[in-house]
């Protein structure tokens, strides 16, 4: 009766941990897709930010300042992201985010390029595609969050611990820095 | 009710209407079978009861009628319609109301499609059809079976008359209903409530054609002291009431599901958006424009709407009549409920 009652209670105990266990591979692969559809968007806003920059640069020539940095941010970009550092990532994404912000509040002042049919869809292209970035973040950041609670809840974090291959997911955040440099756009990016 | 209950409620509201749906066709079918061919169903008398066009006078010739055609070709009907609804539901509705697919070399339908893949992105699913309606006045309803095969049509006046963000404001509204399964349950309705009136009316046509010409064998009966059973008479009646009031009540189910939605709806598209007051300012651009949206007409297609296409000022008032026939709640208190979202008030409604 007694050994009858251990059996139950460890069959019990390992369905309990095989389903946390199986229920946190689900998560984490979401989390890994959900990190891909933000990698999709990023590499189709490098590629459209060249073609921008193209078509405006002989209307906007006294402003390559702004166009320089926009080109500057969009490079360090791609090679954070090439690291896959979620954190540096989400810092130099950030900035390219900025950079190609200040370039369509500067495009507002140039009449010739509002009117200019290429430019206006690329600028849709690009407000689409930043769009895109910032919601792919958001849902990552959810599902990531609810990945990171399931892993961290009483009792689920003794499973994780003894197996060991689950780790928290990393948040995208602005970057702390991002305000002051709106604030003093003079900042020298020339790292 | 969050979106998980709400998936869960449409999914089992849709079964539930489905098989509700085919125990009405089954009704009339029997009802047709006994009342009408004459046929016998043992414990029940319903001599002297209906409109017997066949009927014979002999009560012992009970198998003269053996196969129930009635039933067996209604359920017939009614399998088929529901077959249709689930497959051609959503192109009928937005065959309905004349939408094309978006064209992306327009560049206020190419905004359209790009704000749908943004939603799309938001919630984590795959990207719906964009559809546009040739009309001035703004509108927009979600259509399909799940969020697999889904469809987000939005008027030309609203596209020409919201900005970027209000335009997400509202397709993230429709995503959402898209998300919850509302657009299922939404579909199916619409399909079934034309196929319930058209039959109602057949019914009703019928019966009095075969109420005149059966008038003088009922008296027959009556002189030979045969009244029929009372339990047949009160079905009979129902029968009756059934067939005619079916497009009312299938009606008032709809407007009911559907008003019920709409909160959720605006709740979880803020959601998504996260920008509450944009979809708040785009319902009172909506609002302002009185006038009906004339290309949506059908009324299997006014439910699904963001707003009512009818134009009426029904959905503004409070009470029992609006409470019955409005397929929207009071665009104001949606307003007010976004706003109070915008300014992080706790609120329950």
């Amino acid at each position: 009766m007694i050994i009858a009652g251990i059996i139950a209670a460890v069959v019990i105990l390992a369905i309990w941990v095989i389903s946390v266990y199986n229920s946190l591979v689900g998560l984490r692969n979401q989390v890994a897709n959900g990190f891909r559809q933000i990698d999709v968007q990023l590499k189709r806003r490098y590629d459209l930010i060249p073609n921008l920059i193209n078509s405006v640069k002989g209307e906007m020539k006294f402003e390559s300042q702004t166009l320089e940095r926009v080109i500057q941010a969009r490079s360090m970009a791609v090679s954070a992201n090439a690291t896959g550092n979620v954190a540096d990532m989400s810092k130099k994404e950030g900035e390219l985010s900025m950079a190609l912000g200040r370039l369509f509040a500067l495009s507002e002042n140039y009449p010739n390029l509002k009117a200019n049919d290429s430019v206006k869809s690329l600028m849709e292209e690009l407000t689409s595609t930043e769009n895109k970035i910032s919601f792919a973040r958001q849902f990552y950041n959810d599902i990531a969050t609810g990945y990171n609670i399931k892993q961290q809840v009483f009792p689920n974090n003794f499973i994780v611990s003894m197996f060991g291959s689950f780790k928290t997911a990393d948040l995208f955040e602005i970057p702390q820095d991002a305000k002051q440099e709106r604030e003093a756009p003079k900042v020298d990016l020339g790292v | 009710m969050n979106i998980y209950e709400a998936e869960a409620s449409n999914k089992r509201w849709t079964v539930a209407i489905m098989a509700a749906f085919l125990a009405f066709f089954l009704f009339l079918g029997l009802g047709f079978d006994v009342f009408v061919m004459g046929m016998r169903i043992p414990g029940l008398d319903t001599e002297g009861v209906g409109l017997s066009l066949y009927r014979s006078s002999n009560p012992d010739e009970a198998s003269s009628y053996p196969i129930p055609y009635g039933t067996i070709v209604s359920l017939m009907i009614a399998g088929g319609l529901l077959l249709n609804s689930i497959y051609n539901g959503a192109a009928m509705a937005l065959a309905s109301c004349g939408a094309r697919k978006a064209d992306p070399s327009n560049p206020a339908e190419k905004q359209l499609l790009d704000v749908v893949d943004e939603m799309a992105i938001a919630a984590g699913l795959p990207a719906p059809q964009a559809y546009v309606i040739p009309d001035d006045d703004p509108n927009a309803f979600a259509t399909g079976f799940g969020p697999r095969n889904a469809y987000i049509a939005a008027t030309r006046g609203l596209l020409a008359q919201l900005n970027r963000e209000e335009l997400q404001g509202v397709i993230a509204h429709e995503m959402s209903h898209v998300r919850n399964y509302d657009v299922r349950l939404m579909t199916v309705i619409a399909a079934l409530l034309g196929a319930i009136s058209l039959v109602s009316d057949f019914t009703s046509r019928s019966a009095r054609f075969g109420g005149r010409v059966s008038s003088g064998s009922r008296s027959s009966g009556r002189s030979e002291g045969k009244g029929g059973g009372g339990l047949a008479v009160i079905i009979f009646i129902i029968w009756i009431i059934c067939a005619i009031l079916a497009p009312f009540i299938s009606r008032i189910l709809a407007m009911a599901v559907s008003r019920h939605r709409e909160y959720l709806a605006d709740a979880s598209g803020a959601e998504l958006t996260r920008n509450p007051q944009a979809l708040a300012s785009a319902l009172e651009k909506i609002r302002a424009a009185v006038a009906p949206t004339r290309a949506i007409s059908s009324d299997g297609v006014a439910h699904m709407c963001i707003d009512d296409p009818r134009g009426t000022a029904l959905n503004e008032r409070h009470g029992f009549f609006a409470d019955l026939f409005a397929t929207h709640p009071p665009m104001q208190k949606r307003i007010l409920a976004l706003k109070l979202m915008a300014y992080n008030k706790p609120v329950n409604i």
